[in-house]
Parts: structure tokens; C-alpha cells; sequence
């Protein structure tokens, strides 16, 4: 089902018309409203009435995380702390955290782009949907919920974590949707497979995942383990949150929401724009969000666009599943590693579990990469021939998909640390060494 | 005469068999036969338990890696040439082997055996009245 087939189904032209008149208005805010715009268009003599067309975009100035970084906490708003609503904040792994605002009206079209988003999976108002992101600071939680409610479906906010009441309320309340992250879908999954559930008790019909990299190898098991289909969100939490673009049925790359995030893919090292099947970094100018606008921020994602149509009938422009994070790539020996060529590999070794850690390490001049992986009970046997005949294939197995070595080491399940439900795929060690 | 062997994946990490023959001695699992298995940076401890079920949940519960392999256990006499005796009846049946481990006690000695095949090597030492320990006897060891 199509929420807003008036827009998602627009021909070019009509999408080329909003986007235009769209971004006008938002030069204009952000050049009168935000300081570090006013300065950063100034440098490139660009005033207010200069831009009309999108076709411009590729003149404007980028904005990067480490911008949001500088402007801590409120910076970046264009609007007055009366007309927010809603904060957000990422993590913040390394120094401060990325805040984010929302207006009223950034909260209605936050629902309205995950509710067009649920559509895609045909989720409605006959459904039971499980949020099991986490509710909090991080956007996953609250965001899925509010367009979940916005298409009428019956919403369970249980947020992240206690896997024993999450299986207990899916059986009871006869959830037919989830939405959490891949790595902890997949934990449900095996957390049903070895319990005492019986598998039809469980009515779930389609999962939305998102929130973190993952492939499609984790795809297919997640599915096969818990009985349903599996769509890709994405979202980050600068651009909006989950409900930049999403899935269909069709499962052949994400629909971009071109009306409110206008997306670029650009070549990270030379910045420039690059054509649409190329893959580059991808970039993304937020041309209706009140609090906080964006003009071509920077995601550090990898993926390509295309716009070739859908069978589902949907117009906008469609981006790939990302190869992985632009930050998220380590350089071991000259060789570009992502962490999701990893679970590729490991998951074509059968009966693996998806837990790994990419552990990376310096020792004289020499990088190494090891990768953890934990056993589970499930696919090992007491005999240690048997164990080390799994390590053998999941070595053999990265090594023909990396092009280096890798040593794997078997560790006990449970032992790499999940946080907030989004698993610590890498350790670089690298530069606390070097310093 | 299957009886219920304990298999524990163990990361080479120190403190971790500490760890987990506390919690078998909080929970008063008994232990009556243990080995391990060492690889370059895991090991395999087997062990024969008072109660099985019991110390496999325990284990879980406390994120061990845990199996319950089937085994059988044979006696022989606690003298020389008794496990020989025994081991030429499996090799001239064929019986292949895949571990094993032993203990004596007082004049008796029992040797605990892992066979892909326990149908087969519980028919044929039984043929050659070779004693075998049912479960009951050796969990109450």
C-alpha cells in the first residue's frame, strides 16, 4: 500500500518542482536564522535569492558531524527553544553528542515519513507492531512509534532488551510486526530456535530493521528464523531518524523520501557530485525540517541511487542497501575492510551464528585483524577436531572474501559486549598504540 | 546404559574453570568424572555430573556454552591389562572411538567412552560381558 501516492508516485518533473521551491524557502531560513550558514554561504558569495533550483546544490557548502560537534548543544537551530518539542542526541561514542530538535511540525512529518514507510510493509491498522528499538535519546524507539500510531496499528513500546518478556508478549499479544535492530532480531531468532517456544505461537509477518549495517546473508536467516519478511529502514538521527527511506515488498533497494531529504551521492576524497548509479558517499540536504536543517550533510554512508521504477508503482529515487560507513571502513595492511564483509563471510560458513567482533591490532609495522566469534551451543560439537574444523572454514571462508588473513579466535557466547542493542563490531587498537 | 555427559565450551582465560566449578558447587552438582580438552585458546571440559539437566541450566543461566553428549561407561577390573582387554573386544568389532578418559576406584577402574555409535558398542560389550555402568550408578558416584 501507497500512504502518499500524490508524492511517492509524483513524475520527475512534479518531485523536481517541490524539491526547488522547497529548498529556496530553506536557504532563506538557514542564511537568516543560523549564524554558521549566514557565515559558511557568505564565504562562497552566496546569498539568499541566488538559489532556485536544485541544480545549484552542488555549489553549496557541506556540513560534516564535526559541525554539529561545534555547535553543541543548540548551535545549528533556526528556531527559538519555545518552538522545540523534542530533543534527541546520539550516543556519542567518541567526545561530546550530536543533538537534534524537532518542532511540532518536525514531529508530524517524522510520522508521516515512517508511516509511508510502515505502508511499504503493509502495516496498518489490523496490525500489533512490537517497537523493541530503544525508547530514549536514541531516535529508533520514539520514531518508529509515532508513525506506527499515525497508521493506525496497535503499538507495544517495550523498547530494547529483556528477550524473555519480548517472546512472552509476542506470543501473547500475537505481535505480527517487530522492529528492532538486525543483530538483535537475529538473537530473538535464536533465542526462539533453542527455547521452549513453539514457533506457532509466534504471528509475526514482516520485521523493520534498521538502526545498523547488515546483509543480506542476515537477511535470509533472520527471516527463515522468525517466520517473516524483512524490510530495511534507515534513518540517522541528523537527517530526521529511522523514516529517511525504507523498503517495499519488492525488497529492491530503499525509496528515498525526495521530497523532504534531498540526496546526493558525491566521491568522498574529491567531493564531487557524482551520477546516479555511481556508488560515492551519500549526502543529504533537509529541505522542510523546522529545528534544525541540513544543507548536504555528509552521512559517511556508502551506497549508489537509482531511479529506474518499481514494480510497486512508487516513483522517487531508490539508494542501496550501504555497503557500509565511509567511518566505519579500517585500512588493514593497504586492504579496505567493512565490518559487514566480515558477517558475509561468516555467515556463508553454515550454522554460524551472527555475533563477531573485528578486533584490529598493530604489532611492529604490521597491522592484524582477528575476528571473534562466538560459539554457541548450538553448533558445536565436544569434540575439539570438530571446533577446529569450523574455525578452519570461517578462516578460509574471510580470507577468500577480505584478501588478507584473519585469525579467528572461538570465544563464549555472550562475551562481546551489545550496547543499547547495537552490537561493537570493532575494536581498533591501532591508535591507542600509536600515541 | 547411556549416560549423560557435560561437555563446557571454555575460553583460555584465567579464573574461567573457577568461575565455573563455583557455580556447579553453589548449585551442589557433584562431580564424578572430569577431563578437558585443550585447544590453542579454548578447551573442552567433560564431565560426568550427579545431575545433568540441572547443571546444564545453571550453566546457561550463567552464559556458559553448554552440551549434553550421550556415553557409556564401561568397568574393568582396577588391575594390568584391563583397559587392553576391553579396547581389543571395540577394535576387533570395529567400534571406532572418538575420546575417552578414566578413572579408578578402589579395585575397579571406569573408563568413560565417546563412539559415534552407542547402539554398537554397547551391543557388543555386552556380548563380551564386559560390565557397563547404567546412569543412576554412576551420577550417585
Amino acid at each position: 500500500m501507497i500512504w502518499n501516492e500524490h508524492i511517492e508516485a509524483a513524475s520527475r518533473d512534479e518531485l523536481t518542482n517541490i524539491q526547488n521551491e522547497r529548498l529556496v524557502k530553506m536557504i532563506e531560513r538557514i542564511y537568516y536564522n543560523v549564524p554558521f550558514y549566514r557565515k559558511k554561504l557568505q564565504e562562497q558569495g552566496v546569498k539568499p535569492g541566488d538559489i532556485k533550483s536544485i541544480d545549484q546544490l552542488k555549489d553549496l557548502p557541506f556540513t560534516n558531524k564535526t559541525d554539529l560537534r561545534d555547535n553543541y548543544p543548540f548551535g545549528l537551530f533556526t528556531v527559538p527553544q519555545s518552538d522545540i518539542v523534542r530533543l534527541h542526541a546520539s550516543s556519542g561514542t567518541t567526545g561530546k553528542p550530536t543533538v537534534v530538535g524537532y518542532t511540532r511540525a518536525d514531529i508530524s512529518l517524522w510520522s508521516e515519513v515512517v508511516a509511508r514507510s510502515l505502508s511499504m510493509a503493509n502495516v496498518g491498522k489490523n496490525d500489533i507492531i512490537q517497537i523493541a528499538y530503544g525508547y530514549g535519546l536514541f531516535t529508533g524507539g520514539l520514531g518508529v512509534h509515532y508513525g506506527a500510531e499515525k497508521v493506525g496499528a496497535s503499538v507495544i513500546p517495550i523498547s530494547g532488551g529483556n528477550t524473555k518478556k519480548q517472546l512472552q508478549l509476542m506470543q501473547d499479544f500475537g505481535s505480527t510486526v517487530i522492529a528492532c535492530t538486525p543483530s538483535y532480531a537475529a538473537f530473538l531468532g535464536e533465542s526462539i530456535q533453542k527455547g521452549d517456544i513453539d514457533k506457532n505461537n509466534i504471528k509475526l509477518k514482516a520485521g523493520i530493521f534498521g538502526a545498523e549495517p547488515w546483509t543480506k546473508e542476515l537477511r535470509f536467516q533472520v527471516e527463515e528464523m522468525l517466520g517473516l519478511k524483512a524490510f530495511d529502514i534507515y534513518g540517522l538521527s541528523e537527517i530526521i531518524g529511522p523514516g529517511v527511506s525504507m523498503e517495499c515488498e519488492h525488497q529492491c533497494g530503499m525509496h528515498i523520501f525526495e521530497d523532504h531529504f534531498i540526496p546526493e551521492i558525491i566521491n568522498p576524497k574529491t567531493l564531487e557530485v557524482l551520477p546516479y548509479g555511481k556508488v560515492g558517499e551519500l549526502v543529504f540536504t533537509t529541505v522542510t525540517k523546522e529545528a534544525m536543517p541540513l544543507l548536504r550533510y555528509r552521512t559517511r554512508d556508502l551506497t549508489r541511487l537509482y531511479t529506474d521504477k518499481c514494480e510497486c508503482g512508487r516513483t522517487i529515487v531508490r539508494m542501496e542497501k550501504c555497503l557500509g560507513r565511509s567511518d566505519d571502513m579500517l585500512i588493514i595492511r593497504g586492504v579496505n575492510i567493512f565490518p559487514s564483509q566480515v558477517e558475509a563471510a561468516l555467515l556463508e560458513v553454515s550454522n554460524t551464528t551472527s555475533h563477531y567482533q573485528l578486533v584490529v591490532n598493530r604489532e611492529g609495522n604490521l597491522d592484524t585483524l582477528e575476528v571473534n566469534v562466538e560459539v554457541d551451543e548450538q553448533f558445536w560439537s565436544d569434540e575439539v577436531k570438530v571446533l577446529e574444523g569450523l574455525r578452519t572454514r570461517i578462516r578460509n571462508s574471510m580470507a577468500s572474501t577480505l584478501g588478507i588473513s584473519v585469525k579467528i579466535n572461538l570465544v563464549e557466547p555472550m562475551s562481546i559486549a551489545r550496547s543499547e542493542g547495537k552490537a561493537v563490531r570493532v575494536i581498533d587498537n591501532r591508535k591507542k598504540q600509536s600515541s | 546404559m547411556i549416560i549423560e555427559q557435560l561437555s563446557v565450551f571454555i575460553e583460555d582465560k584465567t579464573g574461567r574453570l573457577t568461575e565455573m566449578t563455583k557455580i556447579l558447587a553453589e548449585n551442589n552438582i557433584n562431580i564424578s568424572a572430569f577431563s578437558i580438552a585443550d585447544a590453542a585458546d579454548f578447551g573442552i571440559v567433560r564431565m560426568i555430573v550427579n545431575n545433568p539437566i540441572k547443571a546444564k541450566q545453571v550453566l546457561k543461566e550463567n552464559k556458559f556454552s553448554v552440551n549434553i553428549t550421550e556415553v557409556v561407561c564401561l568397568v574393568v577390573p582396577h588391575e594390568s591389562g584391563g583397559l587392553y582387554k576391553a579396547l581389543q573386544i571395540l577394535s576387533k568389532n570395529n567400534v571406532p572411538v572418538d575420546y575417552m578418559y578414566a578413572f579408578a576406584l578402589e579395585n575397579k577402574a571406569s573408563v568413560i567412552i565417546r563412539s559415534p555409535s552407542n547402539d554398537t558398542i554397547i551391543k557388543v560389550l555386552q556380548e563380551h560381558k564386559i560390565e557397563l555402568l547404567k546412569a543412576s550408578d554412576i551420577y550417585s558416584i
